[in-house]
């Protein structure tokens, strides 16, 4: 049964309190049962508390299927881009390496990329996935367009990214502002100003500094 | 939509493809001829299943030859090779490879680690697959007959490729165990068919997730070869013979439909997954032969240099644009560094409202609580997320 054209997941990193309540109920799915598909990392842990959730952004024309040398993940009609068939994956590596959004593992002793699949054992059911049922701030988010729009008025929601010369759109959409013109993000955007970063943010945590 | 003429014209793939089934199909069928002394030694009762066999061999080829033009398995089709007979660890190499060949083929040792049932599951059709395959073939291509020595009615004669070799008692232990071989490997494989079953009927996730072609069919079919052939052994066994005929159609349609099957559903993975044995030569050289590749962003080791500019090709090669403004390529960037770019991204959206995010230059992601199982699961993870 496929996921309802209608229900989608909206993230909101700026949202995360770092709770770990997703990583944990993310274990409880029973596609991947005791094992965390979360990516919860701090992003600057010495500057800073603040911390960032990615789950599979199931993107239209998935990178890690296409690397793929076993034809192992497949993208179902609905836009979930799926973990790797157990017959066929070979655990090349190629998927981890590849995602631009850096979410798949890879399980060595068992020779299994392993990633998060939407918990389609419950949203082809309707239901939220586990991480989105449990997030207290609204970070992971699962619902209709109408709903989010009620909820967040000053939010809109991207689903279209940039990476150098790739633009890569996806299922899963990302919480902008709803002021903001660009109909995508930039993701290395923040590669081309890391020369220059914030002058004052940098000066106020530097250790020589009054 | 392209004209109808531009959808069924062969392309320069498919054309390969068909000669390379081709080529091996009249090549199985010379051996058959030759194996079998020109078709004397030619059981005439089997000859649907040699066809059945030489139609798979077709689909078979056909169906690996357009898998290796796919981009990334070509670059590993290359580079796996390579790895493996790079000539200063060739002789090292083939230990490993007879090690490896045990561990993950013979063994399944990988399988046992993802599941204990599964494990036991896939043990059980295999060798069970594996006894009928050798029994059965070498005796449907005439390369494998038994004859009573003449003189000696209770002795059989084995002929191999028409050759006579060794004689042994129709009462043996050897003989029973020839002869009801395939009723061991029924046994084998229904075992392991229930087990499947029982996990897809009560599995949360196989629920999810499986498809009748793909996860049913393959187990329907081997349970109905086994079943029929069982019911041969049963009918000439105990019941003097009764309903032999149709069950013998009734078993050889089933063989024959499993074997027309072979190139299309699951049964595909028997020749694919030989490729993990040349996939860990080709991480044995990156990760030990060559030189790390470090992240563009937070500069530090993970992947080899090698796998890196290969996915690089790759990419170029399936269409995608990773390339990045003023040089540098987005596969160069860990995936830690990538999570932390789209968090940076969408911090700096909202930087008017919120304020955006307090990230140093190249500053390294961390995971939160690898102690959840959040973290890496293996060795490539934590060179990968440096973590």
């Amino acid at each position: 049964m496929p996921v309802p054209p209608t229900l989608h997941y909206f993230l909101d990193p700026g949202r995360c309190i770092g709770c770990n309540a997703c990583v944990q109920a993310c274990a409880e799915c029973d596609t991947h049962r005791g094992q965390s598909m979360m990516q919860l990392d701090f992003i600057d842990h010495a500057r800073s508390p603040q911390t960032v959730p990615v789950i599979c952004m199931h993107c239209d024309t998935p990178t890690c299927a296409e690397v793929c040398p076993a034809d192992a993940i497949k993208r179902t009609e609905d836009g979930v881009v799926h973990t790797a068939r157990k017959p066929r994956c070979i655990a090349c590596n190629n998927c981890v390496l590849a995602c631009p959004f850096g979410v798949p593992k890879m399980n060595n002793a068992a020779n299994l990329m392993m990633k998060c699949d939407l918990c389609y054992d419950r949203t082809s059911q309707g239901l939220k996935p586990m991480c989105a049922s449990v997030c207290p701030s609204g970070a992971l988010w699962f619902g209709t367009e109408e709903e989010i729009r009620e909820l967040r008025p000053a939010s809109k929601t991207n689903r279209e990214f940039r990476f150098g010369g790739q633009t890569i759109t996806t299922r899963v959409r990302v919480m902008v502002p709803k002021d903001r013109a660009e109909t995508h993000l930039d993701v290395t955007a923040s590669l081309r100003r890391s020369r220059d970063a914030d002058p004052m943010l940098d000066a106020m945590y530097d250790e020589g500094s009054p | 939509m392209p004209p109808i003429e531009d959808l069924v014209r062969p392309t320069r793939e498919s054309r390969r493809a068909i000669v390379g089934g081709v080529v091996a199909t009249a090549i199985l069928a010379a051996l058959i001829v030759l194996g079998s002394r020109n078709l004397q030694q030619f059981d005439a009762a089997l000859v649907a299943y040699t066809f059945g066999v030489l139609f798979a061999t077709f689909g078979l080829v056909y169906r690996y030859v357009m898998w290796l033009h796919r981009p990334p398995t070509a670059m590993y089709w290359r580079r796996g090779w390579e790895a493996a007979l790079a000539s200063r660890h060739r002789a090292h190499n083939v230990g490993r490879w007879f090690g490896r060949f045990a561990n993950d083929v013979l063994l399944n040792h990988f399988i046992w680690s993802r599941d204990k049932i599964r494990g036991l599951t896939h043990n059980l059709i295999m060798w069970g697959c594996a006894l009928a395959i050798a029994i059965t073939f070498p005796l449907v291509f005439g390369w494998l007959m038994f004859q009573t020595v003449p003189g000696h009615p209770t002795e059989y004669q084995a002929y191999v490729f028409g050759f006579p070799t060794f004689t042994f008692p129709s009462d043996s232990l050897f003989a029973v165990l020839a002869f009801h071989g395939l009723v061991i490997a029924a046994f084998l494989v229904i075992a392991g068919v229930m087990l499947a079953m029982r996990r897809r009927m009560r599995d949360g996730d196989a629920a999810a997730l499986q498809l009748f072609s793909e996860d049913f069919l393959p187990l329907i079919l081997l349970f109905a070869v086994s079943l029929t052939g069982l019911m041969l052994t049963a009918s000439y066994t105990w019941m003097g013979g009764s309903a032999f005929e149709f069950v013998a159609i009734l078993h050889a349609v089933t063989v024959i439909f499993t074997f027309l099957w072979l190139p299309f559903g699951k049964f595909f993975h028997i020749f694919q997954r030989p490729a993990q044995l040349a996939v860990r030569f080709y991480k044995d050289l990156g990760r030990h032969g060559d030189e790390p590749a470090h992240c563009a962003r937070c500069g530090h080791a993970f992947t080899s240099q090698m796998h890196a500019d290969d996915l690089i090709e790759v990419e170029r090669a399936l269409g995608f644009r990773y390339e990045l403004e003023g040089g540098g390529h987005y596969q160069l960037v860990c995936p830690p560094c990538r999570r932390s770019l789209l968090a940076q991204a969408q911090g700096e959206a909202w930087r008017h409202l919120r304020g955006g995010l307090v990230v140093a230059p190249g500053a390294a992601p961390e995971h939160v609580n690898p102690g959840l199982g959040e973290g890496p699961l293996g060795y490539e993870d934590r060179d990968n997320f440096h973590g």
